[in-house]
């Protein structure tokens, strides 16, 4: 593996970083100075030629996504993704945590480029000591001026809400994100009309994780050649790695996207090895909604390509449970299916119906009480739900399909010991009793 | 999103706090942020909640008036939000996660011992008020599981063994930062 110098998380550790001063001392706010100086067209075209894909899960390229929005418009909201709820994600809390004002010079020079009026920093609610870093650098930040009127003497007006979310994982869904911030219930939008063209309150928007802008200020100072350098093609740029579960040194880690899981879980740069001697016997290595890999599977690139090559929805948000041998499966199955089950909004019934079906199956499967044909009917839910055939509003249906189906498809043998060793008879009355 | 049903039988309308004048205030301040004053529900809840620890049929009532939508249109938000509590709670809400990572590591048994101590299950409310159980999905700090949280602090690597101290500890729910207080109700810092 080569050498690797951290950017993002490169003031980590640093005395009071969280304060202004010490984030200008590392060069802060020099990246906003810079594209303040530049037309916001040429500032989209520098991110664009650097090819920032989005760190939110779906990997969409931010510059390609800004000139969505309509050349002739008077207002625009820039809504920042810091909903973080995938199961088990935690980089962007690291970011505001550990350096709040990179975050805040990401959203300026993202509101510049796309001459956003607002921006809202969406924040899930059980983010409270993040909420009060970022509030009180935000703060500090109006005070110097690089948020509010005339932002260092520019001209560009950039006003900057910390929005507090209530607890809703569909939340984190873009549409349901403008939904909340509108003061309703979180349910997500049928797209068209995107974002981009009829957002929030009606007006072009556009929705970027936090890790996407935290990449902005650096990719301005240094520019999109150097960007470009850094990983593989494709998948250029500095990237968060969580890592949890049985590992040595569970954490967020930075790199190039050129590690495999295995490298994740065993380097000592990253997951330092299994606890205890531990063997893999599976991982979730982009949140529970890209799907599992077997312990065969490890040499899967942490890139935007390669997940799709072991039957995986995408990258995600490249953080990786590590479930140890002895771990049953139907643990696993029980508790992602319950995820799904809980929080699907309800509003497409193949979701609504489907996540709780499949959940009752995985716990009854759980419990010694599956039948034989469940392993099957678990396999098949998926297949009839998710925005993939056309079938739902939003991705969340997608997540829970190649969850479940990828933990069905890849664990069928192990499930299968498990169900249609009880009398079908038996099943039926314990069933009864328990509805 | 499991529905909360309206119960009118034990928590009449009548019985809940209204918004005080300086509450109503607070929210207003909310106002000049969001091009609609419906925009301001969410806050507003927050803010709501922080002062009376639920939010009550006549809070709803002010608050749609305020805000100048609907009753209506408040429930229907109210009850989407699973940080929402329509019903008086225990002083303390303690959460515990229940995702893959901290199950993984052992959150039953930390739930368990939860309560155990507290003597109640989950979304129950001990007799004295005290505390409020419930369980959450991924707080976003899985490489520190079990995780739990109590009102708004984080507790992280929590093992079964510490759970008493952490409940029986008066400051268990005290931030380690400085608090910015705009989310906070009004009354919140008058004591
Ligand atoms: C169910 C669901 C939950 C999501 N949760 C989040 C989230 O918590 N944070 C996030 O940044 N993106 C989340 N996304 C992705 C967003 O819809 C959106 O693609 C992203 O915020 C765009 O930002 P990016 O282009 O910078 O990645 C979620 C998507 C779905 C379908
Ligand atoms: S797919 Fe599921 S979560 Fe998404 S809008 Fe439909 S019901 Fe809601
Ligand atoms: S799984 Fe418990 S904090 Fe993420």
């Amino acid at each position: 593996m080569n050498e690797y110098e951290p950017i993002l998380l490169r003031n980590v550790g640093k005395p009071n970083v969280r304060q202004l001063d010490a984030y200008r001392a590392t060069g802060g706010y020099e990246g906003a100075v810079r594209a303040l100086a530049h037309t916001p067209d040429e500032v989209i075209d520098v991110v664009k030629r650097a090819n920032l894909r989005g760190r939110g899960g779906a990997g969409f390229p931010a510059g390609v996504k800004w000139s969505f929005l309509p050349k002739e418009r008077d207002i625009t909201y820039l809504c920042v993704n810091a909903d973080e709820s995938e199961p088990p994600t935690f980089s962007n809390r690291v970011l505001m945590e550990e350096d709040p004002h990179q975050l805040l010079e990401g959203i300026l020079i993202a509101g510049y480029a796309t001459q956003a009026t607002v921006a809202y920093l969406y924040m899930r609610a059980e983010f409270a000591e993040q909420f009060h870093i970022m509030q009180k650098a935000l703060d500090e930040a109006y005070h110097a001026g690089y948020f509010g009127k005339n932002i260092l003497n520019s001209g560009y007006d950039l006003e900057c809400y910390i929005h507090r979310g209530a607890g809703a994982y569909v939340c984190g869904e873009e549409t349901g994100l403008i939904e909340s911030l509108e003061g309703k219930r979180g349910w997500p939008r049928i797209k068209p009309p995107f974002p981009a063209i009829q957002g929030a309150f009606g007006k072009p928007t556009v929705v970027n994780n936090v890790e996407t802008l935290a990449n902005l200020p650096h990719i301005i100072q240094r520019g999109a050649d150097w960007f470009m350098g850094i990983g593989p093609e494709g998948s250029s740029g500095p990237k968060l790695f969580c890592i949890s579960g049985a590992v040595n040194k569970p954490g967020c880690y930075e790199w190039s996207m050129d590690i495999t899981v295995r490298d994740l879980i065993e380097d000592d740069r990253f997951g330092g090895g299994m606890r205890d001697g531990l063997k893999v016997k599976a991982v979730m290595p982009g949140g529970i909604s890209m799907g599992i890999l077997t312990a065969d599977e490890l040499d899967m690139k942490m890139d935007f390509s390669d997940p799709a090559n072991y039957g995986l929805l995408g990258l995600g948000t490249s953080s990786a449970i590590v479930i140890d041998e002895h771990t049953d499966i139907r643990k696993v199955l029980r508790n992602v299916a319950r995820f799904y089950a809980h929080e699907s909004c309800g509003q497409c019934t193949q979701c609504r119906e489907g996540t709780s079906w499949m959940y009752k199956i995985a716990n009854r499967v759980e419990r010694g009480l599956g039948r034989a044909e469940d392993i099957e009917l678990l396999g098949q839910i998926p297949s009839k739900m998710g925005m993939m055939p056309g079938l739902s509003i939003c991705g969340l249906s997608d997540g829970a399909t190649f969850a479940i189906r990828t933990i069905v498809e890849k664990f069928r043998s192990e499930l299968e010991g498990y169900v249609g060793s009880v009398d079908d008879e038996v099943v039926r009355i314990a069933l009864e009793i328990a509805n | 999103m499991a529905w909360k049903t309206v119960d009118r039988v034990s928590q009449p309308a009548s019985d809940s706090p209204g918004l005080s004048e300086p509450l109503k205030d607070k929210i207003r301040g909310f106002f000049d942020r969001y091009p609609t004053k419906r925009a301001a529900l969410i806050p507003a809840l927050h803010m709501i909640q922080d002062d009376h620890g639920y939010i009550g049929w006549r809070a709803m009532d002010e608050v749609a008036e305020l805000l100048e939508i609907t009753a209506s249109d408040v429930f229907d938000t109210v009850s989407f939000y699973s940080h929402f509590w329509t019903h008086p709670r225990g002083k303390k809400v303690v959460m515990v996660c229940r995702s893959i990572s901290c199950d993984l590591l052992g959150a039953d048994d930390v739930l368990s011992e939860c309560k155990r101590v507290m003597g109640i299950d989950e979304h129950e409310t001990s007799a004295d008020g005290s505390y409020s159980l419930m369980t959450e999905e991924c707080l976003a700090t899985c490489d520190h599981g079990p995780c739990m949280v109590v009102n708004e602090k984080l507790h992280k690597c929590v093992s079964p063994s510490q759970v008493e101290k952490i409940l029986n500890d008066a400051d268990n729910d005290v931030l380690d930062v400085p608090r910015s207080d705009l989310y906070d109700g009004a009354e919140r810092n008058q004591g």
